[in-house]
């Protein structure tokens, strides 16, 4: 075991430095906005560079070339540590609990967005651009941007970016170089970001809501400044920036990569996921809104369209902004709003869940089996958007498919044992494995996960984490294989 | 540079991982085997691309409009060449390189060309190991043979050995030992690691050490690091492939040569092919075919096959019965750092020789030939400096000014005929050849850079 995890902690160390600079930002706003959070910034980066440099030196004689295993290591560990050394600034200045502290962080980082603080508006606005911060950075990776940074990490940098990039086929590279790659990624990401941000200033926002918001759209993270989120603006302009935003971001950013470099839309109409993601968008969209309708939530169509396309995209693509509480609404809207969430996010994309490439794969493979039984002889590969798809990959997905379905069940069990009710365990634990956010009952989008107990908020917290790394990379480190020498 | 080798075979394994431990390279493969291309996508840095290598779809898949360099390394001459002419044809790609084995084409210059078959170099790795091994043979006593500048600077390797009269003295008696001849020591490896050689290293017994001499001054090198050795005289070569029959057709006339080989019908076919050969058919590792062959009194024992793990213990077997000297081809490098410590003599490494030949065309700046020596850990390059004293940091200045990387030794300086072995008073001029050792590859960049001259001149 220690053969594994020196060697390991000491590229964590590097990370864990990179990462104290990151702090800068927030300390820079706190300094400028003469903010009261300022020390605890200036603590929590000083803190975290010295513990990652202490690390470093003290592991120094362990270096060696990353090995697959290791990167699975260094990946789980990156994620379950950071929270807790993101969430040290919040715990040192709110007044909130470790568990509340390392709820929020890890939060920010897996791009959920749920909350337990209230009170939004009034926190300095240092804490909330970390929390953004904290979104934005997790959306891309973490270490996908330590591999875009840090030349060593190498042919070891494939391991790590498989392990941390969401999607069943990650052999495709963009350039033959995997530093290359993930910093071409990170450039379009970026140059997203601020495209959004500037949207958002024209749009009616304030610059600093705007950069806040921007980070959490590009993201889909679905942290806000404000409790009421983006119902506070009431503005459509404002909406339709960020759900155009957030459908970009549920894309595959490679596609946006290929798209920008071929300076033209084809990319995307080659890209079975992508197609695939926005139908299921407009018809659920336009479905919901008929229906809300209906049912006499709001009183005409194009109010009904409005609200239904906000929320339902947000949800649906695993972002968490709202503009209104719709868990009031009658139950099959939000309930369908969360099943989307559970499928809709493209692979490499900032989205959650298990990825519409996952979702067509499943269905062509059900759609081949019902084949075979009318012609047993048939012989019919596996295509989608013709790519054949190969049978290794489809058992990966089957996998995947049944350890995050018994993820969810066991951690809704959890849920209930611990007395909560029905829809708050099924809806908090789905939101949090998707990096949805808000769920329903007691942690809709009108109160929070503050009324959780601490044992269901750390059931929370590992729910997220299972889901921004989809599951395997998280339960792999439960294997005895992989301490074995 | 770019790069898109394709076929992912033993050789073009090889030329991804050095090509892509350079930093500066973006190496592409192609093959149509998608097992080979995850397993290299896993331990290498480098994209594949799984396909048909002459097809311009899966070409253009991988990148071909913005390459520099493709290099076909496929099993098929054909397909080779093809791709090569279609890269030239669609894309304007720079540079193509091709393994072509068949003499049939290779003999014939006006194939490739402007208006012909559009492949820049072609390499022939059979007929380098060939090449390679007979240097050896020439050189009894010697590890390792590479020529610079048309063969007429070799740079040899050699195991020092009590006897010799150079060992156990420093390094800058030399010049007293062999008045007549000039040398420069590159590099001596002592117990696996490099010494840096000055005029007061003293030579050990089992040091390896790297020389470089005019083609002619070698053999009176050789005797000052170990006791001459006489000439090989009988040659058995096992296995009648590729190379073992080049081999043996480039070593019959000068040599008592046999040929030992499994295959009925290929033995049949090498024997008419060759002259005064003797082949035999029959097993490399059957003990009384090799005890009846004389091979007691055999020179050289080359165990040439396809298989290494049959060369390798026909090769000990043959040492075990008497054979001087034994060498076994072998792929795996690990298998050649094994054996080169037990009872085989020298072991024969394709890829490192065809790799040189590679390394020359994506060096930046004018290098006209690469020698990978030492399973790719160090080279050994021929550089021509252009320019003049303002835009070069080399020419015009003495051998003692000029700064070379650490590792980094300027053994000798061809002008025009002239070999000219590099002494610390050497001025260097225009168009010199510069011939360097790098005991690590690593500093390659720095002197890359070095040799470049400054672009604002260029």
């Amino acid at each position: 075991m220690k053969d594994i995890l020196l060697p390991v902690a000491h590229v964590f160390a590097l990370v864990m430095m990179v990462f104290a600079a990151t702090m800068l930002a927030p300390l820079v706003m706190a300094v400028w906005g003469l903010d009261p959070a300022l020390s605890s910034f200036v603590i929590s980066a000083v803190a975290t560079f010295v513990l990652g440099a202490l690390l470093w030196l003290a592991t120094r004689r362990f270096k060696r070339e990353l090995k697959t295993r290791d990167g699975l290591t260094l990946v789980a560990l990156t994620w379950v540590a950071l929270p807790a050394v993101a969430g040290f600034p919040l715990w040192h200045y709110l007044p909130i609990n470790f568990t509340d502290a390392y709820f929020e962080a890890a939060s920010g980082l897996t791009t959920t967005g749920g909350t337990v603080l209230s009170g939004l508006e009034f926190l300095p606005r240092s804490i909330n651009l970390w929390r953004h911060l904290l979104s934005w950075l997790g959306g891309m990776g973490i270490i996908v941007l330590a591999v875009a940074i840090l030349p060593m990490l190498g042919v070891g940098g494939m391991q790590i970016y498989r392990a941390e990039m969401p999607g069943p086929m990650k052999d495709s590279k963009l350039t033959p170089r995997i530093g290359q790659t993930a910093k071409l990624l990170w450039a379009v990401y970026a140059g997203l970001t601020a495209t959004c941000i500037v949207c958002l200033k024209l749009t009616g926002m304030n610059w600093f809501d705007a950069v806040c918001h921007g980070f959490s759209a590009l993201s889909l993270g679905g942290f806000s400044v404000y409790d009421a989120s983006i119902g506070h603006f009431n503005s459509l302009a404002i909406e339709m920036v960020l759900t155009l935003f957030q459908i970009l971001a549920a894309l595959n950013f490679a596609t946006h990569y290929l798209a920008w470099s071929q300076r033209g839309v084809t990319a995307y109409f080659r890209d079975a996921e992508a197609k695939a993601v926005l139908g299921v968008l407009v018809l659920s969209c336009i479905g919901v809104a008929l229906f809300l309708f209906f049912k006499g939530t709001y009183p005409d169509f194009p109010t009904a369209l409005r609200h239904a396309t906000f929320n339902l995209v947000s949800i649906a693509v695993d972002g968490g902004l709202h503009t209104q509480d719709y868990s009031r609404w009658p139950i099959f809207a939000p309930m369908w709003m969360i099943f989307l969430s559970c499928i809709v996010a493209s692979s490499g994309s900032t989205g959650g869940g298990i990825k519409m490439i996952r979702t067509l794969v499943l269905a062509k493979q059900a759609h081949r089996e019902m084949n075979q039984l009318v012609h047993p002889n048939m012989v019919r590969p596996l295509k989608v958007g013709g790519t054949v798809i190969a049978n290794r990959v489809v058992f990966a997905v089957l996998a995947f498919v049944f350890l995050y379905f018994m993820s969810i069940v066991t951690l809704i069990f959890l849920q209930l044992a611990s007395g909560l009710d029905f829809m708050t365990s099924l809806s908090s634990i789905l939101a949090c494995i998707n990096n949805a956010g808000p769920g329903l009952g007691l942690v809709g989008p009108g109160s929070n996960y503050g009324t959780l107990n601490n044992f269901q908020t750390w059931v929370c917290s590992a729910a997220m984490l299972l889901g921004r790394l989809e599951v395997f990379t998280i339960l792999v480190l439960f294997t005895p294989t992989l301490w074995r020498k | 540079m770019k790069i898109i080798i394709l076929g992912a075979g033993q050789v073009g394994r090889t030329a991804a991982y050095h090509l892509s431990r350079e930093e500066a390279n973006d190496v592409t493969v192609i093959d149509v085997n998608d097992e080979i291309l995850r397993d290299l996508q896993d331990r290498l840095d480098i994209r594949t691309v799984l396909g048909n290598a002459s097809s311009p779809r899966i070409l253009e898949a991988a990148g071909i409009a913005s390459t520099d360099i493709l290099v076909a390394l496929t099993n098929s001459d054909e397909v080779n060449m093809l791709a090569c002419h279609i890269a030239w044809t669609l894309y304007r790609t720079p540079k193509k390189i091709a393994r072509v084995r068949s003499a049939d084409y290779t003999e014939r210059d006006r194939l490739f060309g402007e208006n012909a078959l559009s492949v820049d170099v072609w390499i022939s790795p059979e007929q380098l190991v060939t090449e390679y091994v007979a240097r050896l043979i020439r050189y009894p006593g010697a590890l390792q043979v590479v020529d610079f500048a048309d063969g007429r600077v070799r740079l040899v390797g050699i195991r020092a050995r009590q006897g010799g009269p150079l060992v156990g003295e420093a390094l800058k008696t030399l010049r007293a030992h062999v008045p007549s001849a000039d040398a420069r020591v590159a590099a001596i490896y002592r117990a696996g690691k490099s010494v840096k050689p000055d005029g007061d290293t003293v030579i050990e017994d089992g040091d390896e050490v790297f020389f470089l001499a005019a083609r002619d001054d070698i053999r009176t090198v050789m005797k000052e690091l170990r006791r001459e050795e006489r000439p090989a005289r009988r040659v058995v070569i096992a296995g009648g492939g590729n190379i073992g029959f080049r081999l043996a057709s480039e070593l019959e006339d000068k040599n008592q040569v046999k040929l030992i080989e499994r295959d009925h019908r290929r033995a049949r076919r090498v024997s008419e092919l060759l002259n005064r050969t003797i082949v035999l058919h029959g097993d490399a590792a059957d003990e009384e075919l090799l005890v009846e062959e004389n091979i007691d009194s055999t020179d050289v024992f080359a165990a040439l096959t396809n298989s290494e793990e049959a060369n390798i213990l026909s090769a000990m077997l043959a040492k075990r019965l008497g054979a001087r000297k034994v060498m076994a081809l072998i792929n795996k490098p690990s298998y050649a750092e094994l054996i080169e410590s037990g009872s085989i003599d020298v072991a024969i490494s394709p890829q490192t020789v065809t790799i040189g030949s590679l390394l020359a065309h994506v060096r930046r700046g004018d290098v006209v030939r690469v020698h990978s020596l030492r399973r790719g850990a160090a080279e050994a390059l021929e550089v021509v400096v252009h320019g003049d004293a303002d835009s070069s940091k080399v020419i015009g200045r003495r051998i003692e000014d000029i700064v070379l990387p650490e590792g980094t030794t300027l053994g000798a300086v061809v002008r025009g005929e002239d070999v000219i072995i590099a002494h610390h008073d050497t001025t260097v001029q225009p168009d010199d050849h510069l011939i360097l050792f790098l005991t690590d590859r690593r500093h390659i960049d720095a002197v890359e850079k070095l040799f470049q001259g400054s672009a604002s001149f260029l």
